[in-house]
């Protein structure tokens, strides 16, 4: 397999006539993102005003909030969101199996119950896990709609052969991932390797055939809130049916003006094409209160539609059990405790 | 379905109201009624009075006293009463008193907060997360300036006693803006909130109280614009600062004319909003979201003109539609609200009426799919395009959320009809080129300039406007001196009105040699040329004897007229160029004028009749010149610690074209000070001399032939005083005006600067010491005004 391969996606040439139209044509809800050819001038046309972007990011959250029932309502669409991730060095069967039997029911019965929340609508939305985990992760969610995510082409830092990393994905679709989350080389981003960033991830897309292709841009790493916005249209060129914020591996994890800036282009991609790509921040969203903030960014900019889980998802660990003492308290009226809620 | 069920499934937004209890419970401990604040004591509720209302839902909050001319009295003598003490307590004594109030505030954020939005319907975000924290803020700045005040305004003093009149828009907010300067620098003041958001000024009166800030150092008198008028007829006042309507504030400008009160003015706008094709467009959008939908875009900054390049107009009204689809409007007490009530009745019937007429002039008017609130007073967001110009839309004040867009094509065109307005408040700008931003920037006749943000106040800026939109600035170094005086400056001691120059009959005798002496014409100096007068008449100038020495021409409303015009054509160049540029032509004219030196000390002498005096004058004149000539380029700005990742540049600009009244006394220096200071700064002057020493300026237009002064920069038109100044003082193209006299003319000069709302500079027939240099940096600050340019960075 080489980046010969994308022949299916043509480049396009470079021309003054490629700006974005004017007027969006419709969405077309239902259809998997194709990609499209480069458009280098639309990649080399985006402006991201730092400060500008952070002023929006840090009032998202004062001029919207929700409480009561609508922050349990909201919470709960927080949990159907969640890749329930784990990525540790010491991962085992065992580990997985308990974090699948988690995502198949992460929050207590009986607080479901009493929020009057049918049990079978309120399981995650995926488990994230490394590549050898998959086979075990997938015999413990038989019978679950919960799909395997596995991370590939050498995360998290995604140095390794292009070949190898392709090989990586085929062989984590053979083991029954459905979703692929990979790297994309930042070295791509950061030299204005437009081109080379566009046919890999085209061909990481070709690797995962019907399996869906989150391109996680590690932002921490990408230096400018530019690049950010250009490597996620690229992405999104190249076929990503999400683009992802982070690894959780890197010094600064998904932050909201990086979130910001991403949804924006998802938004522009959208009114360009139609097609219609998830979002995905990741690493170091631990409290309810957090994932407020994300379901709220997500709404403002990009409207209901993306809250959903085929459209927008969570990375993941932690998070879940703060989101569990938020309900109870939701429930009972009185704060909660870790030890009340089962472990992942 | 259980709620929560449902709201699982439709990701709705709910009710998240913030709680009224602790200002209701504040209200009712005052029988929801309040009488006024003076000398430290709330006074009785009983009287006349009117009903402060809630604009969310219309009902009553509380009963609030319509304050008499007797009240404010009352307030003015405990002012007067307690000024001295307050000045003598000292720069630490006040400062610690500032520092108690900023506490203060920060202790009851949330109780003035919810008040604040109760009254006047502003979202709590607003009053939580901007107006409050920012009161506190500037209780903190200004508790510092009090501090440093003797180390950084070395030779000022007090004012005195200030009356402060505020709006409705951020009552708590221009509160502190008018207090906070005022106390720091030693000043009492008679504060008349708005009568239609009296509560938070009545609650800060009570910590006022609380803190133990000495008995009439702080009084508020409420009521609506008859106390206001009061207030500014008050003989005991000496100032005013009054925020508000352009057209109030004309008002109080002519009544305040040769009170000798001093006067800050901070009034409307139509404010532009830039956005070039190489913005970060969906920044933009919530720009325009904090430009003109920030507390229903009744803002005097309000970015109310959308200028956008036609490339990207399109993008950027789908854009904005889009977005207003998404605001929120509702109770102003609910956390998740962008939008919440209109103020009072009045003004929502303004601003629909205002947004017919320009619907009936052709304009698109464009408003989201929701609905507005049925109870309360509410107006949605709009947005009007193919508005033209001259369109009611794109010219008058709406102050609702109603944004013209208009399209330009080039960076000129942008300033133009950036430009294209009597007022000029503030301004947006959006490029990602710095080299674009910062080129528009100073074209743009405003006090503040955002770059690539909108709406950003902070008490270490200075804010306030150019043209018709006010003049003082609030904030930062350059709002303190709006509340100090020069030691120099006299305090009441009035020169006698001027006496009628007395007619010249006979001729002194001259000797040329045994031949008749060559006849001397001195004409006017329009444009760099000598012209003669329009009415072509003559006046003869006497010297001290009384005897005839010469004619100089008698210049009328039509040479005023050219002289402007001359004026205006240059001053734009004369600004643009360096300012190295500007003093080499200044130390230029000081050495011409000293190759004179003789001639012009025979000059003095002769209308003085003192030679010894003449000398020092002229050898003054030259030391003069060499000073502005020396600040020329060392009267720069600052740039201003204001607390968000940016640089706020504070830039004194030239004010622009100036009319400037000499006084009879000093006549060839005290000219070469005002002309030299204005000049130096980039302004262009339209001079009336003295009338009685008029050779003196005529004398001069060789000397500024021969220095390079382009032609227009200085223009000088002779003739009577009484005929030339009404038509200066009242041109609308000239900028601002100097007039050194007496009471009736420094009267006259400020009553007829009405019009456009000039910067006017007048002595009221008190001396200026024209031979003292410490004056001088006074002159620069008159000579120009601060406009703040916010840039921030980061990429």
């Amino acid at each position: 397999m080489s980046t010969s391969d994308r022949s299916i996606r043509e480049r396009a040439p470079v021309s003054p006539m490629t700006v974005p139209p004017l007027q969006p044509g419709p969405l077309r809800e239902g259809i998997r993102n194709p990609g499209m050819p480069l458009d280098l001038e639309w990649v080399q046309a985006q402006r991201v005003n730092r400060s500008a972007v952070e002023r929006r990011a840090a009032t998202l959250g004062t001029r919207r909030t929700v409480k009561k029932a609508w922050q349990a309502g909201w919470l709960l669409r927080g949990v159907t969101d969640m890749d329930l991730t784990t990525l540790s060095g010491d991962d085992t069967p065992g580990r997985v199996r308990r974090l699948c039997a988690k995502a198949r029911t992460p929050v207590r019965q009986d607080l479901l119950e009493a929020m009057g929340v049918p049990a079978d609508r309120v399981h995650v939305a995926a488990v994230c896990v490394y590549h050898q985990m998959i086979e075990p992760a997938v015999r413990a969610l038989e019978g679950s709609p919960i799909p395997v995510a596995a991370v590939g082409a050498g995360f998290p830092h995604g140095l390794s052969p292009l070949p190898q990393r392709i090989q990586e994905i085929r062989a984590s679709v053979d083991a029954g991932a459905r979703e692929i989350d990979i790297v994309v080389t930042r070295g791509h981003v950061l030299t204005g390797g437009w081109e080379a960033l566009y046919d890999e991830v085209a061909a990481f897309r070709d690797a995962c055939g019907e399996v869906h292709l989150k391109t996680i841009l590690a932002t921490g790493e990408l230096a400018t809130l530019r690049n950010v916005a250009r490597a996620s249209l690229v992405c999104m060129m190249a076929g990503a049916d999400f683009v992802k914020t982070s690894t959780g591996k890197e010094a600064r994890n998904a932050t909201l003006p990086v979130g910001l800036t991403m949804v924006r282009a998802v938004r522009a991609y959208a009114e360009r094409t139609g097609y219609l790509v998830g979002f995905k921040p990741a690493g170091g969203i631990r409290t309810a209160k957090e994932a407020l903030l994300w379901l709220i960014l997500m709404r403002e900019e990009l409207g209901v539609r993306w809250t959903e889980p085929d459209l927008f998802r969570f990375g993941a660990s932690s998070l879940l059990a703060d989101i569990e003492r938020q309900l109870e308290h939701h429930v009972t009226g009185r704060y909660s405790a870790h030890h009340r809620h089962p472990v992942a | 379905m259980s709620k929560v069920a449902e709201v699982f499934a439709s990701m709705e937004y709910g009710p998240a109201p913030e709680s009224a209890v602790p200002a209701l419970e504040w209200l009712e401990a005052h029988g929801r009624a309040f009488g006024h604040f003076i000398d430290g004591v709330l006074t009785g509720s009983e009287g006349d009075g009117f009903e402060c209302a809630n604009p969310a839902t219309g009902r009553p909050l509380a009963r609030i006293r319509q304050g008499t001319p007797q009240d404010v009295a009352k307030a003015v003598e405990a002012a007067r009463r307690a000024q001295p003490d307050w000045e003598a307590l000292g720069p630490h004594g006040r400062a610690r008193h500032l520092y108690a109030l900023a506490r203060g505030i920060q202790k009851h954020a949330r109780l003035f907060a919810v008040l604040e939005s109760l009254d006047n319907g502003k979202p709590i975000r607003e009053s939580r997360d901007l107006d409050i924290p920012l009161v506190a803020r500037h209780f903190y700045h200004h508790a510092g300036w009090a501090q440093l005040m003797e180390e950084e305004l070395p030779g000022y003093g007090p004012v005195g006693v200030i009356g402060q009149i505020i709006p409705w828009n951020f009552p708590m907010l221009m509160l502190a803006w008018k207090i906070a300067p005022a106390l720091a620098t030693g000043n009492t003041v008679v504060l008349k909130p708005a009568e239609f958001t009296p509560l938070t000024a009545l609650r800060f009166a009570e910590l006022c109280s609380e803190v133990g800030l000495p008995p009439g150092v702080v009084n508020v008198v409420t009521g609506d614009g008859l106390t206001g008028a009061a207030l500014v007829a008050h003989p005991d006042v000496d100032k005013i600062a009054f925020t508000g309507s352009t057209e109030v504030g004309r008002i109080i400008r002519e009544a305040t004319a040769g009170s000798g009160k001093r006067l800050s003015l901070e009034l409307g706008g139509k404010s532009p909003f830039l956005v070039f094709d190489d913005a970060d467009l969906d920044s933009v959008v919530e720009g325009v979201v904090d430009a003109i939908w920030f507390n229903q875009g009744q803002v005097c900054c309000a970015g109310s003109r959308i200028l956008v390049h036609e490339g990207v107009a399109d993008a950027l009204e789908r854009k904005l539609r889009a977005r207003m689809e998404t605001l929120r409007m509702g109770d102003p007490l609910d956390k998740a609200v962008d939008m919440g009530a209109i103020v009072a009745p009045v003004q929502l019937e303004r601003i629909e009426k205002l947004v017919a007429r320009g619907r009936e002039e052709g304009a698109e008017i464009w408003q989201p799919s929701w609905s507005v609130p049925q109870e309360g007073w509410f107006y949605p967001p709009t947005l009007c395009t193919g508005v033209q110009p001259a369109g009611t839309l794109a010219q008058v004040e709406i102050f609702g959320p109603v944004v013209v867009l208009m399209t330009f094509r080039t960076p000129e065109e942008a300033v133009e009809l950036a430009n294209d307005t009597r007022y000029g408040l503030a301004a947006s700008v959006w490029s990602e080129s710095i080299n674009l931003a910062l080129d528009v920037a100073p074209a743009i006749k405003a006090g503040t300039v955002w770059v690539n943000c909108t709406n950003l106040f902070d008490a270490a800026s200075g804010f306030g406007g150019y043209r018709e939109s006010g003049f003082g600035r609030e904030g930062g170094k350059e709002g303190l001196w709006e509340y100090v005086r020069p030691a120099w400056e006299g305090r009441g001691e009035a020169v006698p009105e001027r006496p009628p120059v007395p007619p010249a009959t006979a001729h002194r005798a001259t000797d040329a040699g045994g031949l008749p002496p060559i006849d001397r014409t001195a004409k006017l100096y329009v444009g760099g040329r000598q012209v003669r007068p329009d009415g072509e008449q003559s006046l003869t100038v006497a010297g001290h004897d009384g005897l005839a020495i010469g004619l100089v021409g008698r210049g009328n409303r039509k040479d005023v007229r050219n002289a402007v015009e001359a004026a205006r054509k240059a001053q734009g160049s004369w600004a643009g160029r360096t300012a190295h540029n500007r003093a080499q032509i200044l130390y230029y004219l000081a050495e011409n004028l000293e190759a004179r030196g003789d001639e012009l000390c025979q000059r003095l002498a002769a209308f003085s009749g003192d030679a010894e005096d003449a000398r020092l004058e002229l050898a003054s004149t030259v030391r003069r010149l060499f000073t502005f000539a020396a600040w020329a380029d060392k009267w720069d700005g600052r740039v201003h610690a204001t607390p968000f990742r940016n640089v706020t540049l504070a830039m004194p600009e030239p004010i622009g074209v100036m009319g400037l009244v000499c006084p009879d006394e000093r006549p060839l220096l005290a000219l070469a000070t005002c002309v030299a200071s204005l000049v130096s700064m980039g302004n262009a002057a339209v001079v009336v001399p003295s009338e009685t020493a008029p050779l003196l300026a005529t004398d001069l237009y060789q000397v500024l032939d021969t220095s390079d002064v382009p032609g227009g920069v200085v223009n000088i038109v002779t003739g009577r005083r009484a005929e030339l100044v009404p038509t200066l003082a009242a041109h609308d193209d000239v900028d601002g005006v100097w007039y050194f006299g007496d009471r009736a003319g420094s009267a006259e000069a400020e009553r007829l600067s009405v019009g456009n709302m000039k910067r006017t500079w007048v002595s009221y027939g008190r001396p200026v010491p024209w031979l003292q240099d410490a004056a001088g940096e006074h002159f620069l600050r008159e000579s120009t005004q601060i406009k703040n340019v916010w840039i921030p960075y980061g990429e």
